[in-house]
């Protein structure tokens, strides 16, 4: 097996520790030392015929790029490259999510900034201005009116990447002060938290507090369907509780689990159902490389 | 293991087993470090977050 990281976390410590205590061979790779050329085959630290890749990369491009550099080999990886692609951007997985039928909140998008305010006032403040891309709460703005809109608007339109042009708005639901946080490793629903935050964004990487969530079919039917829709692997959904039951907000695809991990303390094991569930893509994948080879397996 | 912070030289604990590319903090001045030897286990500056890090 192969763990993908640039830089090692408590996430990444409990993954090799999980790895160890199951005696799975690994190695660790350092994506930024990662060089190869096409088609040559495996090389430097990239190593040899490994059977998956855990891609635990933090920066979203060198993740990305590391998932296909990987599958190009043949090799298994979690999350896929296609998966990654789609947890990127927020429009991407909006449309996927809505042709799979999971609740979400009122989505609404403009091309361009100008067309923004338009788009928001259609959809009714309070409404959520995001970007495409982008994790941890960064750039997200509440706007209360139009007015507001357009400050936040102004901004966006003066921002130097094409992709911050494009406008992602979705009401604001109306949260109890905590969004919720579920973690699926496949088909398995692995836990969820409540995140408390005291301003209305609840990302981890903003403070916000996790405490143990009981998991009922309203929860995880909503979760597992959203992690199927982005393509499947190891992610963390994120939903909201709307009036008429929870709303996913969005598919996280290289999964924070820190604070969910303290909030369930020796109850669940986050690392372990992901190593589960790299050694199962593993050997799927296996089977099925052997399948197409016409190998009796 | 405790060493010290290249950046203030205050003590920078590390929870064993360390490993390569692990990150710390130092409580002292908030540096935030990188583990990029283990032989002996050696630390620098961790590079700076960038725009398209996250979950
Ligand atoms: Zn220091």
């Amino acid at each position: 097996m192969a763990v993908l990281a640039s830089r090692v976390r408590y996430e990444e410590k409990r993954i090799f520790a999980a790895l160890e205590r199951r005696g799975v061979a690994y190695a660790h790779v350092d994506t930024r030392r990662l060089g190869e050329e096409l088609g040559a085959g495996p090389a430097g630290n990239g190593g040899p015929g490994y059977a998956a890749a855990l891609n635990r990369e933090i920066s979203h491009s060198r993740a990305l790029y590391a998932s296909l550099l990987f599958e190009a080999r043949g090799v298994a990886t979690v999350n896929t490259s296609d998966t990654i692609t789609v947890c990127g951007d927020k429009l991407r997985t909006s449309l996927l999510l809505r042709r799979a039928g999971v609740p979400v909140p009122r989505t609404a998008v403009a091309l361009a900034p100008e067309a923004g305010a338009d788009a928001a006032e259609r959809l009714g403040f309070p409404v959520v201005l995001k970007p495409l891309a982008g994790s941890w709460g960064r750039l997200v703005a509440a706007v209360h009116d139009r007015d507001q809109a357009e400050t936040v608007l102004e901004h966006r339109a003066a921002l130097p990447t094409p992709q911050q042009h494009i406008v992602y708005l979705q009401e604001l639901v109306d949260k109890p002060g905590r969004d919720i946080r579920v973690i699926v490793a496949g088909d398995e629903v692995v836990g969820a938290t409540y995140r408390y935050s005291d301003g209305w964004r609840t990302n981890a990487a903003r403070g916000a507090r996790s405490a143990p969530c009981p998991l009922t079919p309203e929860l995880t039917g909503p979760a597992r369907a959203a992690a199927r829709a982005v393509g499947g692997g190891v992610l963390g959904v994120d939903l909201v509780e709307g009036p008429g039951g929870p709303l996913v907000l969005e598919v996280n695809h290289t999964v924070e689990f820190q604070g969910f991990q303290d909030a369930h303390g020796d109850a669940v094991d986050v690392a372990d159902a992901i190593v589960a569930h790299l050694l199962d893509a593993a050997s799927r994948d296996g089977a099925a490389a052997g399948a197409r080879r016409g190998e009796a397996r | 293991m405790t060493l010290a912070c290249p950046e203030c030289e205050g003590p920078v604990r590390l929870a064993e087993p360390v490993r390569m590319s692990e990150i710390a903090q130092c409580a002292d001045c908030s540096s935030e470090l990188e583990v990029v030897g283990l032989d002996p286990v050696t630390l620098e500056l961790a590079p700076e977050i960038e725009e398209d890090w996250g979950e």
